[in-house]
């Protein structure tokens, strides 16, 4: 691992709380010394999970905490889907289109979501509630259809009723 | 609870309830005895090996390679660390097994990657964990801590001078990470894209050192295989196709989940266990082995065994043992369209033919749908799918060529009247009701 001259903290601590740190550290000691680069993409999931979105400055902290060039965790935050590269609503909504969740109703929920929601896919309701995501294969095409509520929370049978539950209880 | 159903099971046998999965209950099943024995006898690598090739067990992921020849490729004479890495990076469209082992069955899974580890000599692990379900990467971080503390893991498991330390990994959304050197690379905190092979992983693996890795199911299965003996488990599906295995049904049947039955077991009988066609309406085609395996229409999967030969016979894949079940409701055209916009978004972008192909496929496929498709239109998939093939790093070239090329040989009438008529032959509404979304927008 090529190790940079950053100060591994300093960034970070003033983004992050100690407690999301910690998580951090614990993720770290999991790969052989030398490799903490193999802790990128769960510290980028766990510092969007604290601040919501990704921001530049939030990358290249994340990057100096890991010793690591800020171009290589940019190019992990935009490799992968599921991080948010710009503020999200409260609720990211991500919903399956692929076909074996197509065939029971993926497409249609999608539909009937933008509709309830007066919004597009990627686009966010005004009240900043809510974020629509076209999302695919979630590994649970058996209870179709599926969304997934802000990367950690998965919905299967998502019929209209169970939609409108689900809208309701983010309403709360 | 999803499994569904099962025919004298291996994998799911005995699972109940929620707490089923907890160590304890594990144990009382008869778990970890297979490791204890190999401890306790200080049972020889190529002892376990054999048993492993005995049984037949073939990759779980989808391509089926022999497991035991796989491990009997690691390099004996190399110093340092060597790894196991297990592959619960499920996101092959229609694909929803290894969730439920690790839902329900994760010990089997440690087992399974501890007698590995023993086998191949390796001294550390990593469970790359789909990142979509964050359920799956906390209940197996519980269940290793649960064996850790049990001394199954660790330092000198139960006493025997052999360690293992072995750790989750998560992913957070490429489907490319499946494949085995792309998963590698993403572990080692880089983009997932593969790499050239040869050097194969058993020689330059993770962070260059020997690496072996195996589907979740893969390995689940090893712990029986030694328990019950390879021979054994060989038999309980039929000759070149060992075992059981679980299959994964989606689409339009009446109870979609997952089913464990032997290999070999006719197709339509799966279709039974699941409750049948729903709404009684009649099968029209079926993916067998995940959305990267070539359709197969009605007649031809009905009268298939579900196993690697039968269905490689009739020209797809037995693949992971996605079953995707389309019935007379379904646009083939809406259906491939679907697929070719999943294989577009998830190119790695590493191969020109990959990740310009793709685009170009799904461009093509997109315009047929929406009614605007051209006459030549069903020449140029077969060209730029053909010119895909062979061209690239890894196979997410040919996982996008296959559903084109087959969609459009074993239904290309359908697909010349769409481009005709401008529309799906089969109507909207029809498609709609099939779905069953619409049906219950009407009742509420």
């Amino acid at each position: 691992m090529t190790a940079t001259a950053h100060n591994p903290s300093a960034g970070c601590s003033a983004m992050l709380t100690p407690e999301t740190l910690q998580k951090f550290d614990r993720e770290i000691a999991k790969y052989p010394a030398g490799c903490q680069q193999s802790a990128i993409m769960a510290c980028l999931a766990l510092a969007q999970e604290e601040l919501g979105w990704l921001s530049m400055e939030t990358i290249e902290a994340v990057a100096g905490y890991l010793a690591m060039p800020p171009i290589a965790a940019y190019e992990i935050a935009t490799f992968y889907a599921m991080y948010n590269l710009k503020p999200v609503g409260r609720y990211k909504l991500t919903v399956c289109t692929n076909l074996p969740c197509a065939l029971s109703g993926g497409v249609h929920a999608a539909e009937y979501l933008k509709e309830k929601l007066g919004i597009g896919f990627n686009e966010t309701t005004p009240d900043g509630k809510f974020t629509l995501q076209e999302g695919e294969c979630m590994g649970t095409c058996g209870d179709a259809p599926v969304m997934l509520v802000n990367n950690r929370r998965m919905c299967g049978r998502m019929t209209p009723d169970a939609i409108d539950a689900l809208l309701k209880e983010c309403q709360a | 609870m999803s499994i569904l159903g099962a025919i004298n099971p291996v994998l799911t046998a005995g699972l109940s309830g929620d707490d089923g999965w907890h160590l304890q209950a594990y144990v009382a099943r008869g778990g970890y005895e297979a490791l204890k024995s190999i401890l306790a006898k200080k049972e020889s690598s190529e002892k376990i090996i054999a048993e492993v090739k005995a049984s037949v067990l073939r990759g779980r992921g989808g391509a089926g390679f022999p497991t035991g020849l796989k491990w009997s490729f690691m390099p004996h004479a190399v110093q340092g660390d060597r790894y196991i890495i297990c592959n619960t990076d499920e996101g092959e469209p229609g694909t929803f097994k290894d969730r439920d082992l690790i839902r329900y069955n994760p010990h089997a899974v440690i087992e399974g990657m501890a007698i590995a580890a023993y086998a191949i000599e390796a001294n550390r692990g990593y469970n790359y964990i789909h990142g979509e379900i964050w359920e799956l990467y906390q209940r197996f971080e519980e269940a290793l801590e649960e064996a850790r503390a049990a001394g199954f893991i660790g330092q000198n498991i139960l006493k025997s001078g052999f360690s293992f330390e072995l750790f989750a990994h998560h992913g957070y959304g490429a489907y490319i990470c499946g494949e085995e050197t792309a998963l590698l690379e993403s572990i080692e905190g880089k983009k997932g894209q593969p790499r050239f092979k040869p050097p194969f992983p058993a020689s330059f693996g993770l962070y260059g050192k020997p690496t072996t890795v195996n589907n979740t199911e893969t390995l689940a299965s090893i712990p029986f295989i030694i328990k019950m003996g390879g021979e054994a488990f060989m038999n309980l599906g039929k000759p070149n196709n060992g075992g059981t295995k679980l299959f994964s049904v989606s689409g339009h049947v009446n109870r979609p989940g997952n089913y464990e039955v032997p290999l070999g077991t006719p197709f339509a009988k799966l279709l039974e266990m699941c409750g049948g066609m729903r709404g009684g309406r009649k099968l029209k085609a079926v993916i067998p082995g995940g959305s990267s395996a070539p359709v197969l229409p009605a007649d031809l999967i009905m009268d298939c065994t579900l196993d690697y030969d039968s269905i490689g016979k009739a020209g797809s894949m037995l693949g992971s043992g996605a079953v995707i079940v389309m019935d007379e409701t379904t646009c083939m055209v809406k259906a491939l369209e679907r697929l070719s916009r999943f294989y577009h978004e998830e190119s790695c972008g590493q191969c020109t033919p990959c990740r310009e192909g793709t685009g170009w496929l799904y461009d093509i496929v997109r315009r047929i749908e929406a009614g605007e498709g051209r006459v030549d239109d069903l020449d140029t998939l077969e060209y730029i799918a053909g010119n895909i093939c062979g061209r690239t790093i890894c196979a997410l070239g040919e996982a996008a060529a296959f559903p084109v090329q087959s969609f459009v040989k074993h239904f290309w009438d359908e697909f010349i009247y769409h481009i005709q008529h401008k529309t799906c032959l089969v109507p909207k509404d029809v498609q709609w009701a099939g779905s069953g979304f619409h049906r219950l927008v009407e009742e509420a």
